[in-house]
């Protein structure tokens, strides 16, 4: 045997060493890693199916390589650019509207002295969260319905005609964002007042010393302490960009407003599962999510130099 | 905690509006889910007519009385129970076992094996290779495990619960090392109990996300009599399959207060865990975790 071989040998044994020494650690790790190999590895194997002329019949493998003519159809074909702009224009408007929202919260709850009224107010707030799309978008369209909801008969209160909010094209994004933040400001600010509860009372009392007010101590103290809690959210923020709530979306899109409220996510789901077009939504998903993939890593890098916070 | 008199002299503008925002917000929440209480427990002519909905001025029950003669709605609903159940119980299980490992710093390729976890929160195969992974290979259509198994596990509930076990002091484990007990005696003696709080916040996540989980309903059960609650629900809201219960039931109900009790019937589970949910909020089991 040569020298290499056996010092090669030599390392492998010593792993093995190790493993042995762990092995009721690995007796419980491993079927852990067997299901991520399976639900989350094996349809990543699966995405190749997005160059392929993907027939159910012959399987994965025996598909034939059609090399980039799904993705060739997806920037000269007519369909996806409209829904890749309507799934940009909600998923900014969320990041928009929807991810300062809950920091401001947050600040103005960190305002208050009654620890009551902020716990009542906090509870209130995270209940939408816990309750699914399905009731949501019930609610919501109960809410802002034409013919008996309360938002348009406020709108009737003050001499305006009704507007039939979930079937109107100039409507239905702005719906869709603000229910969105309705359902998520609570329990997003969560993270921050987390945050907030670690800065030290100390800073606050030295403040109030120098007769800072209440904006200055915001100004300079609880927004500075919040930073690195804002930059993880935000690189997550930005790697959801590409992924439409689905949940909602889909709950709340009709006949009238696929022109602007049909995303990704919607339309993946009704070529490839509702047309059988395999090949080609695997297409659609695969793009999104590579170009997030991509956005969390820049993100997470331009953060890295810029403010020293990042998620790896 | 501060200066008295400083602070007196600001309450004033400020604070009114603080307090009126915060109002509002609460208001803004709480008042759709108010409105469908009240709408459910109203007679039609109410239920379609303009108003503020907030308390009930007459009440009727038959949305109610339709909705309990709808046999597919508790079918789906005993199906949900089901799901969440073992759901819940799966996912628990593989998150403790899971996370106890990755907690160990002497763990061998501890980095690799959580590397390989912690990618799939930020690429997966999408919606397509899913689904022929559940439907063509696995063939687990219109069973229970199409439901429960792919959704198992999440990398980051799994990550917040080996933040949780890795702060656990290891002394605590010496002492039973010493008596020669091995990692799975010590993992389910020793850790387990110690984690109550973290363990439960990521229950009740589990049970909240089987309870509202539809789409894979959609997806992999052909069965009417298998689906669960939130599909169930979700056909009685979007595909005006009002009717179609109506002439069967034989009765001839508003289709609107009916769909607010259906409403009404499925919240209520959440609403009875809220409370329960409600006292971990603040436990800070949260983000920064994430953090490798």
């Amino acid at each position: 045997m040569s020298r290499k071989a056996k010092v090669l040998t030599g390392k492998n044994h010593s792993i093995w060493n190790e493993y042995k020494k762990c092995k009721y650690l690995f007796l419980l790790l491993i079927p852990v890693i067997v299901y991520f190999f399976i639900f989350h590895y094996l349809p990543m194997y699966g995405v190749i199916i997005a160059f392929k002329d993907f027939s159910p019949l012959k399987g994965i493998i025996r598909s034939d390589w059609i090399g980039l003519k799904h993705f060739r159809k997806l920037f000269s074909g007519m369909y996806f650019l409209p829904v890749l702009r309507n799934t940009l224009i909600i998923s900014f408007s969320k990041l928009l509207f929807g991810f300062p929202a809950p920091i401001i919260l947050c600040l103005v709850l960190n305002e208050v002295k009654s620890l009551r009224f902020k716990k009542a107010v906090q509870t209130v707030s995270y209940l939408p969260h816990f309750i699914g799309w399905v009731v949501l978008a019930g609610i919501v369209k109960e809410v802002f319905s034409p013919s008996h909801g309360l938002v348009n008969y406020i709108i009737q209160l003050f001499g305006g005609n009704p507007i039939f909010f979930v079937g109107s094209k100039q409507w239905f994004r702005p719906v869709i964002v603000g229910s969105s933040i309705w359902r998520n400001i609570g329990w997003d600010s969560i993270v921050y007042m987390a945050a907030i509860a670690g800065i030290d009372s100390q800073l606050y009392e030295a403040a109030d010393l120098d007769g800072a007010g209440r904006m200055q101590k915001i100004r300079y103290i609880t927004l500075p302490s919040l930073i690195p809690t804002i930059v993880i959210m935000f690189i997550f923020a930005v790697g959801g960009v590409m992924a439409d709530d689905f949940d909602q979306i889909y709950n709340m899109l009709n006949a009238q407003v696929m022109d602007v409220g049909d995303v990704i996510g919607t339309y993946t789901y009704r070529v490839g599962l509702q047309q059988m077009d395999y090949g080609y939504a695997t297409a659609v998903g695969l793009f999104k999510n590579v170009i997030s993939l991509v956005l969390v890593t820049l993100c997470n890098k331009l953060s890295k130099t810029l403010s020293g916070s990042s998620l790896w | 905690m501060v200066g008295g008199y400083v602070m007196k002299k600001k309450v004033g503008f400020s604070t009114i509006i603080i307090y009126i925002l915060l109002i509002l917000l609460a208001v803004v929440t709480i008042v759709p889910f108010i409105q469908v209480f009240t709408i459910s427990m109203s007679p039609p002519e109410v239920a379609s007519s303009y108003g503020l909905h907030l308390i009930p001025t007459k009440f009727d029950f038959s949305g109610y009385r339709s909705i309990l003669k709808h046999r597919n709605l508790w079918v789906s609903y005993k199906n949900t129970i089901v799901r969440t159940f073992l759901g819940t119980i799966l996912s628990m299980f593989l998150y403790i076992i899971g996370a106890y490992p990755l907690s160990k710093k002497y763990l061998p390729h501890r980095k690799f094996w959580t590397m390989i976890i912690v990618f799939t929160m930020y690429f997966s195969g999408g919606m397509i290779p899913d689904y022929l992974l559940v439907n063509n290979w696995l063939k687990l259509s219109n069973t229970v495990w199409a439901l429960i198994l792919p959704g198992a596990m999440s990398a980051y509930n799994l990550i917040i619960v080996r933040n949780f076990f890795e702060a656990i002091p290891d002394s605590l484990e010496e002492s039973a090392k010493l008596d020669g007990a091995n990692d799975i005696t010590i993992l389910f003696r020793i850790i387990v109990p110690l984690s109550k709080a973290c363990l439960a916040t990521v229950t009740l996540w589990c049970i909240v996300g089987n309870w509202n989980a539809w789409f894979d309903c959609m997806l992999y059960i052909k069965d009417e009599s298998k689906y669960v609650l939130q599909y169930t629900l979700q056909k009685i809201l979007l595909d005006g399959q009002t009717q179609d219960i109506n002439l069967k039931v034989g009765m001839v109900v508003n289709t609107e207060t009916m769909k607010m009790a259906a409403l009404v019937v499925s919240i209520i589970p959440i609403m009875i865990i809220y409370p329960f949910l409600q006292k971990y909020f603040s436990s800070g089991v949260m983000v920064g975790a994430i953090k490798e």
